[in-house]
Order: C-alpha cells, then sequence, then structure tokens
C-alpha cells in the first residue's frame, strides 16, 4: 500500500458537515426535562452590587428558577490560578462586578425566549465605582484597585535575567527603544459557548456538555471550583466544534457556573451563548504594553534585549493566564541569536473581559515589538531591514539551538527560509518600484518578519509565573502529555479514539492517515472517534486542542498507539506461522515471510483470533486488541532554579514578506502581495496544512487591520456586534503565497510540528513594518494596532502638520 | 403568548405547527422542525451562518419570524443532496478544503448555490463580493474561493459538452 502520511487527501470529516449532520454543542440533544438558562449581565464596569431582586422574575410563568451569586458561591471556592496573588475568581459577580458583561444572575425557564423576558424583571442595584482601563493607568498610585484583598492591580510580577545584559548594553554601539501596544482583541468563532449541564443528586455528579476542547488540566480546576473529586466532574466534548482558534478553553467558568445552576435548579439545564455575550464576556486576547530595547552594534547585529511587558488580563486573573507572558518565555529572542535578555513581566488587571487563550497566543504579543525594533534598528542605522534581519538569524549550523531563556529550537534552516521569501516577493525589485513610486506621490510600502512558531506547549512553562523559591515548595511540573487508543473489534475493524477535540483541524483524517499507514489498511476503513469523555477516554492534563499540538504531540501518540497494536499482532501472526517475528514484513493488510511471500497470515485474522480463539495466542499474550498509548516528550522538562524553560517542544519558523500600497487621500492601506514561508517540519497532510496556514493568516490580518474589542475610558464595551467588531470578510483577503521548506524535528517520530498560528503571530508585525517602511519619509512609524483608515489617515496628516517630527500614537 | 400557525414546506415536506409569532425562524428550523443543519452565528445577520432559501431566494434565518414564513418552501442545507448525492458546489468543497469546523458552511452553501443559480459566470471579484456577507474563521476564505471557482468552471464544461 502506498504511504499515505504526507499525502493531501481529503477529509473524512467533510461529508457530515456538509450535509448538516455535523453533531455539534447544540445539536447533540439534551436529557428530557431540560431547561434554557439566560445570563444577566452587568451594565457596569465597577460597582458593588447593593442588591439584586428576584421576586418579579421569579413569578413568572414556566421559570424554573433565578440564581444569583451569594446562591452559588455555597457550592464553590475560587477557581484556582497559577499565581500568588489572591484574587478570587467565581464564573458570577458574588458581591462586586469588575466588568461590562460579568454574569450578575442566571434565569433558569422553559425556554429561552422566557428565561429573557424573566431576565428584564431582575432589579439590581449598583453602586458604581470609578473604573481603569488602561494598562499602565492600572499601575498608577491612586488607580483604583479591582481585588481590594490584594492591594493593587498587579497579579503577577517576574523578572528574568539570562546572560550578561548589562555588559551587552554597555559595549553597544548603539541603543535603540520603543514603546508599542498590541491592542485587545479575539477570535469569535461563528459557532459560540455552548453548554448542558446535569446534576445528578443521587449520584453527587456534574455531567458537562461543551465545547470546551482543554487545556484539560482546567478539568482539575473546576473540580476543585466546585468542591467535588475529579472523577465527579464527568465532561463530554462532541465531535465537531463550530470553530475556537483557542477562545473557548473560556468555556470553563461558564461550564462550573452551569453546572451550579443545575444543581439549585433541580434539573439539566442548557445555555448557548449568544454573540453580544461572546463579544462582552467570553475570553478574548490579551492588550500588551512592551518597552523593548536593543543592544546594537553598528552592522545591526543585535547583542542584548531589555523587554518591560505588562499584560492586562482584563479584572481576574483566570487560568490558564498569566500564560501569555510565558507561553514563548523560550522564544523570547525570536529567530535570533542575542545571548542576553532580561525580562520584566507584569500581568495586571483592569475592568475589561478577562483573557486567555487566543490563536498565536502570546506570539503576537511578542513578535510585534521585537520585529518592529529590528525594522527600527535598521531605520536608525541606515541599514537595509533584510540585513539587519540576516545579520541576526540563527545559522543552520547552530541548531538544536539553546535559547538565551532556555529554549531548545530542535531544528531549523531560517536563512534559507527568508531567502525564499526575499526571492518569491522580489524585494530587491519592489524597492526600485517603490523608490519610482515616491516620485509620483505614491506609498509603497515593504513590510519583514521572521519568526519562530512554538508548537506544543510544556505544562511546566506556567510555573515560571511563580519563583524559584515559590516552585521548590509544590511538586514540580512538566511534560506534554497526550494519548490515544487504537482497537480492533472481533471483525477486524479498527476505531481510533483521539483525545484532541479538533474543532476544524481534520485531526480524524490526519488520524486516520496515520494508523492507515502503520496499520497497512485503506483510510477508509478506520473509524476515528473525536468525543472526548473524561470518564472514558484516555486522556492526561495536556489533552485538548491548543498550541499547535497535534502535529507534534496528537499524532505521535496516535502513530504510537497504532504500533503497539501493530506489535501485538506481529507477535500473533509469528506464533501461528512459526515465524521469528524478524522474518515478518507488513504489506496489504497481511504479514507476509519475507523469504517465502507465499506464505502469508492477515491482519484481520490476527485481529480476530485475539477475539474468537484467545487460547490460541502466544503464551501470557492478553486476548483482544486495545492499546492506548500516552505520549509526552524529555525536552518538555520543568523550569529550573535559574528559570531556564523550554516552553515548547518544536519550533517551526516563518519568514514574511508584505507588500503595501497606502492611499495618501484615505490612509486606507491596500496589500498588494503576503508573501509567507513556512517550515513545520514534515507535513503530514500538506492539504490541512494549507488550510490552516490560510485560516491564521486571515486571522493576523484582522489583527493587523480590523479587529479590536474598544472600551471607552468608563469601560464600557463599544464593539459588541458584528456591525462594531469587524472580522475580515473573502474581498478583504490579499494574494497569498505560500510556501514550504521541511526541515524534519527531531524530536517527533513522524519529524512533524505544530502550525497554523504563525502568522497569527507574525501578520500584525508583518503589516505594521509595510506600513512604517510606506510611511517613513513622513517620519510616521506604527507603534500600535489596528490599522484602520482612519488611524493612518490621522497619522500621516499630523505629521504633514507638524512639519515631518517625529509622530508616535 | 399566543399561537399562531404556520404551514410550510422545508426540503419538500410539509410541516404544520403552532408557534409564538416571536419565534425566530431560525430557531423554528431547528428546534420546532429538528433540522440541526441550519446553524446560528449571530443572530443579527452578519456572519451569515443561518443562510436558507425561502421561495427562492438565499435569506437569513435569523431576521425572519417563523409566522413570515407561512405557505414558504424552504430548502435548507439538508435539502441540498437531498437525492443521495452531493451537489458539486460540495463536491468542490471537500476538493479545494472549503470547510474546516463547517459551522458556517452550510450558509454559504445555501448563497453560493442561489448565487450560481442566477449568476452561472460570475468573475472573482463577484464571488467574493457574495461571499462578504458570510464569515469564517478557518479558511481565511481560499478554498471557499476555490470551490467556488471551480464549480463555475465544472458547470462550463458541462454546458460546452452538452451543447
Amino acid at each position: 500500500m502506498d504511504k499515505v502520511i504526507g499525502k493531501a487527501v481529503t477529509r473524512v470529516e467533510d461529508m457530515r458537515l456538509l450535509t448538516g449532520q455535523g453533531k455539534y454543542i447544540d445539536d447533540i440533544g439534551t436529557p428530557s426535562q431540560t431547561f434554557q438558562a439566560a445570563i444577566l449581565r452587568s451594565s457596569s464596569p465597577h460597582a458593588k452590587i447593593v442588591s439584586i431582586d428576584t421576586a418579579e422574575a421569579e413569578k413568572m410563568a414556566g421559570v424554573k428558577a433565578v440564581i444569583t451569586g451569594e446562591q452559588v458561591k455555597e457550592y464553590l471556592e475560587p477557581f484556582s490560578v497559577g499565581v500568588s496573588a489572591p484574587v478570587q475568581y467565581y464564573p458570577i459577580a458574588i458581591d462586586k462586578v469588575r466588568y461590562v458583561g460579568e454574569p450578575v444572575a442566571v434565569v433558569i425557564a422553559k425556554s429561552r425566549y422566557i428565561a429573557e423576558d424573566a431576565m428584564e424583571l431582575i432589579k439590581v442595584k449598583y453602586e458604581t465605582l470609578p473604573p481603569v482601563v488602561d494598562i499602565e493607568g492600572s499601575l498608577e498610585k491612586d488607580a483604583p484597585v479591582l481585588h481590594e484583598n490584594v492591594g493593587s492591580n498587579i497579579a503577577n510580577h517576574r523578572t528574568f535575567n539570562y546572560g550578561e545584559v548589562d555588559q551587552a548594553f554597555e559595549e553597544a554601539d548603539a541603543i535603540i527603544k520603543h514603546k508599542y501596544l498590541f491592542p485587545k482583541y479575539t477570535a469569535t468563532p461563528v459557532e459560540t459557548y455552548g453548554i448542558i449541564a446535569h446534576y445528578e443528586s443521587s449520584e453527587k455528579q456534574y455531567t458537562v456538555h461543551a465545547n470546551f476542547h482543554g487545556p484539560f488540566v482546567i478539568q482539575a480546576i473546576m473540580a476543585q471550583a466546585l468542591k467535588i473529586p475529579s472523577n465527579k466532574l464527568r465532561i463530554i466534548v462532541p465531535k465537531d466544534i463550530g470553530g475556537s482558534y483557542g477562545i473557548k478553553a473560556g468555556t470553563f467558568p461558564y461550564m462550573v457556573l452551569l453546572s451550579v445552576a443545575s444543581r439549585i435548579a433541580g434539573c439539566p439545564v442548557k445555555w448557548i451563548e449568544d454573540r453580544q455575550e461572546h463579544l462582552s464576556a467570553s475570553s478574548s486576547g490579551t492588550d500588551r504594553v512592551t518597552y523593548i530595547e536593543a543592544a546594537v552594534k553598528k552592522d545591526g547585529k543585535v547583542t542584548g534585549l531589555r523587554m518591560k511587558m505588562i499584560d492586562n488580563v482584563g479584572a481576574y486573573i483566570r487560568a490558564p493566564e498569566p500564560a501569555c507572558l510565558y507561553r514563548t518565555h523560550a522564544n523570547s529572542t525570536g529567530a535570533y541569536d542575542i545571548p542576553n535578555l532580561h525580562i520584566d513581566a507584569y500581568a495586571i488587571m483592569t475592568n475589561k473581559l478577562p483573557t486567555g487563550l487566543i490563536r498565536g497566543y502570546g506570539g503576537q504579543e511578542l513578535y510585534f515589538p521585537l520585529e518592529r525594533i529590528m525594522q527600527k534598528i535598521a531605520f536608525e542605522l541606515n541599514l537595509d531591514p533584510a540585513d539587519v534581519i540576516r545579520r541576526n538569524l540563527i545559522q543552520k549550523d547552530q541548531f538544536p539551538y539553546k535559547t538565551a531563556s532556555g529554549g531548545l529550537y530542535d531544528s531549523g534552516d531560517y536563512i534559507k527560509g527568508f531567502e525564499l521569501a526575499l526571492e518569491t516577493g522580489k524585494y530587491e525589485e519592489f524597492r526600485k518600484k517603490q523608490e519610482e513610486a515616491r516620485k509620483d506621490g505614491k506609498i509603497f510600502g515593504v513590510g519583514l518578519a521572521c519568526i519562530v512558531e512554538p508548537s506544543g506547549s510544556n505544562m511546566g512553562y506556567i510555573t515560571v509565573a511563580l519563583t524559584p523559591e515559590e516552585r521548590a515548595k509544590s511538586l514540580p511540573k512538566s511534560g506534554c502529555s497526550e494519548a490515544a487508543t487504537v482497537s480492533m473489534d472481533p471483525m477486524g475493524s479498527v476505531n481510533v479514539r483521539i483525545s484532541t477535540t479538533p474543532s476544524g483541524q481534520g485531526h480524524e483524517t490526519v488520524a486516520a492517515q496515520i494508523v492507515s499507514e502503520v496499520l497497512s489498511i485503506p483510510s477508509d476503513k478506520i473509524k476515528v472517534v473525536a468525543e472526548l469523555d473524561t470518564s472514558t477516554s484516555a486522556w492526561s492534563i495536556a489533552s485538548g486542542s491548543y498550541s499547535s499540538r497535534f502535529a507534534s504531540l496528537g499524532s505521535s501518540a496516535v502513530f504510537y498507539a497504532a504500533n503497539k497494536v501493530k506489535e501485538k499482532l506481529m507477535k500473533i501472526a509469528s506464533h501461528q506461522l512459526n515465524v521469528d517475528e524478524s522474518e515478518l514484513e507488513l504489506r496489504n493488510g497481511a504479514f507476509y515471510v519475507k523469504s517465502d511471500p507465499a506464505k502469508k497470515y492477515a491482519l484481520k485474522r490476527a485481529a480476530g483470533s485475539a477475539h474468537w480463539n484467545p487460547l490460541s495466542l502466544p503464551e501470557g499474550m492478553e486476548p483482544g486488541i486495545y492499546e492506548t498509548y500516552y505520549y509526552s516528550i524529555k525536552a518538555a522538562e520543568p523550569p529550573d532554579e535559574n528559570d531556564l524553560i523550554n516552553s515548547s517542544v518544536t519550533y517551526g519558523f516563518v519568514a514574511d514578506l508584505v507588500t503595501v500600497e497606502i492611499d495618501p487621500e484615505t490612509g486606507e492601506i491596500n496589500i498588494l502581495d503576503y508573501i509567507t514561508i513556512h517550515d513545520a517540519g514534515k507535513l503530514l497532510n500538506p492539504l490541512i496544512v494549507d488550510g490552516q496556514i490560510f485560516g491564521g493568516l486571515a486571522h493576523g490580518l484582522g489583527g493587523a487591520l480590523f479587529e479590536e474589542l474598544v472600551y471607552d475610558n468608563k469601560g464600557q464595551l463599544l464593539t459588541g456586534s458584528f456591525m462594531d467588531y469587524l472580522c475580515p470578510t473573502a474581498p478583504e483577503i490579499p494574494n497569498v503565497t505560500i510556501k514550504h521548506i521541511e526541515t524534519p524535528s527531531p524530536m517527533t517520530p513522524l519529524g512533524a510540528k505544530g502550525l497554523g498560528e504563525g502568522n497569527t503571530m507574525s501578520a500584525p508585525v508583518a503589516v505594521a513594518n509595510a506600513v512604517s517602511d510606506a510611511l517613513s519619509p513622513y517620519n510616521v512609524a506604527i507603534d500600535t494596532l489596528p490599522l484602520s483608515p482612519n488611524r493612518i489617515w490621522t497619522l500621516l496628516n499630523e505629521a504633514k502638520e507638524n512639519n515631518h517630527k517625529e509622530v508616535t500614537i | 403568548m399566543s399561537l399562531t400557525e404556520v404551514n410550510v414546506t422545508i426540503n419538500g415536506k410539509s410541516y404544520s405547527e403552532w408557534v409564538e409569532p416571536r419565534m425566530l425562524l431560525s430557531d423554528f428550523i431547528r428546534e420546532t422542525c429538528g433540522l440541526t443543519g441550519t446553524h446560528v452565528g449571530c443572530e443579527h445577520g452578519v456572519c451569515g451562518a443561518c443562510t436558507i432559501n425561502m421561495d427562492g431566494l438565499a435569506v437569513r434565518s435569523c431576521l425572519i419570524f417563523a409566522v413570515q414564513a407561512d405557505n414558504c418552501e424552504i430548502t435548507t442545507v439538508e435539502g441540498l443532496a437531498c437525492s443521495g448525492e452531493l451537489t458539486a458546489l460540495q463536491k468542490n468543497f471537500i476538493e479545494c478544503h472549503g470547510l474546516q469546523c463547517g459551522f458556517c458552511t452550510a450558509g454559504i452553501l445555501m448563497s453560493i448555490t442561489d448565487f450560481l443559480e442566477k449568476n452561472p459566470q460570475p468573475s472573482v471579484k463577484e464571488i467574493k463580493e457574495t461571499l462578504s456577507g458570510h464569515l469564517c474563521r478557518c479558511t481565511g476564505y481560499e478554498g471557499i474561493v476555490k470551490a467556488v471557482e471551480k464549480t463555475v468552471q465544472d458547470n462550463n464544461k458541462e454546458v460546452l459538452q452538452r451543447s
């Protein structure tokens, strides 16, 4: 049989999804007597709750219960979180509200229509408090404090020193520094959050169906919050999730809220979030202010970096935050060979929606200042930005490369990738064209960005939020475990169970490809089950769909589980044929004796005998064919006492070149070409790979040009609908060229690395660099996003008025 | 709230139901008729996920009340491949990787099916303009545009072969 791993095969998921037979959370049906929930939310960004009058609402026909924070609190402990600041986060406001959209009461009724009617009858009296929305404003001495018991708005603060930073700065020819702001934006999966929660008093058990995709370490956090043994919280994830891009990890507070609501109301409850709720109160990316300083030699070589990063985690710090600060910790110096690094990392709280996972998580926040400063270095030293990048990229012979902060870049050829981007984008030619265009009053620009795309998170990285002394007080955390099960039934059919809770990435297809190749069975004969059930699936804390972990970890677990099955079947065949295993080879669904191909033993028969005739098995062998493999990577070690941490297990590379033209009259940016070169190791299915890349790029372009969760200075959300929160649609996507190079990862059995997040990390800064390049004659540089025509027009006109003085936003 | 009778044909099958006048057509289709292939993504007419065909027109079912569909003929995504065989557009969505999570797909299929019936020879620009009524956060639209383009090409070949 042909090799199928690496082939662009079409997807097994598509048939059901194209015919309306997908099974998303809102399609899977409910237990009998399930009631519907609606959530009353805070209209105030910061206020004390004086009283909540639910009497009228409770009287309405069809209403089963009206539940407030005080009632819920009885069944809960605050969610635990990986920082030492004593922030008390419940899934519903208890005595204070801290952001617009925070749940205040839950109405349980016969229908959602009735629940929403009743919601309008609840009277909440607030005593308003001054809000704080600005990142640095939250750190001011007289800033309103969100959590009185914490005493300030700082949830986490850590400082890191790697190498000889001060020396690098002392010996530098130039120090280039600037401040950048990456805004708050989100991902808006078209399917919103959905939860069906059922408390059964006889079992004292919560069963929760939800479009939650992990990380499943949060199962432990939820069980702890619910004050129950973890096996009394059964989470079932449907096989179809309507997109997430990280955001649906944020379902967990609602899973807990609805669980308790079911317990109080005494019936199963279902809640489907609406779009306004999603934009105001689900989860979002983290907005960050970065002060970055680079110690530079006159040829553009960067010898040291200092970064002060201030992350705004919103009103409450909650898991997995402050991970946005640390997910990219190992790759803080990006694709560059910079041995000296200082990081001053803050997570602060303001009266905005709490943050969490989002595609690219931490990457866009890191690379925006890093790649902007690389361009600034070129401009200030009068060098070509491409030369500055070349001078700093890690060289091929340096792999595996140990980064300043403890990362171990597994493989790569960054120069090759970058040169391919320049060549494909005709960089030199464009520079000439740009020069000509300037003479005609046209504004052209080219932006470059080189980034390292981390994938497969090391579960130990989040503990970097604690000091080595604090870490020493508890058990170390490490690893990146994922599990898969491959089984064969009595008739020899194959089932594969995965715990990677896909939300559109085609895991069923790729898992089938892998098992097909290992067992030499056509992939359409393999059934992959993607539903995850924490009571019956093989899973671990790292399980789920995030940090692009399927290609590096999920697929590896599937590969090894299939190999376990193969080994067992081979033992059976060897026993039956009475030849040594080394004499056998598996092809076309049968074990053949190498020296005598006429002698063979069918795979199906071997599997069948394990069920139908276990007495025929080799001495001591268990009947049945059911193999689970738990996979982790040794490189995912806990942080050491010097805070060195390899925060991911595989590291891909992305080199982008983007060209733009700016309309001087309107400030509109027209992207002429977007070139992106990817090295994600061995590609498992190129069709899916390019689909993932396009999706991640579209999201990155959204972040660059359109998307922002805007709050006014009083803490009111201004982008609560799709009329205000602008996502890119088909006409906004420019010409895109994707090219691949493949340097297989030595970490994973198939050589694959994760992908799909890279351009979400790179596109915002690549576009910002192109726009800054275009506007450099006007002394306009981009310090924040998104680059709306209004913003560009204002910058351009201010620059003209200021007679070419330096303008910052 | 008083109930009103609604008689509607969906995918060739008649439904006669009593509903509240405020019930959205999208809820009626999904919850009353049990046709969950139509999805709801925003309930304010922007994302396009709930698009269905009503009396020969692709419309947003979240912006219509069920009572407005009285005596109407509706097709939903379940009605596209009613003979058991996928339409050319559906097949090309597979071929060109025009879907990932699949949540927005039903609405896009309904819009584009209607669009191609009325505009058998659209330009790429026109295809993209039509797609601008739909949000897809997975694909970056590339695969979708390709699937529609390929369907147009396939149709052209078929027309040429017939003539």
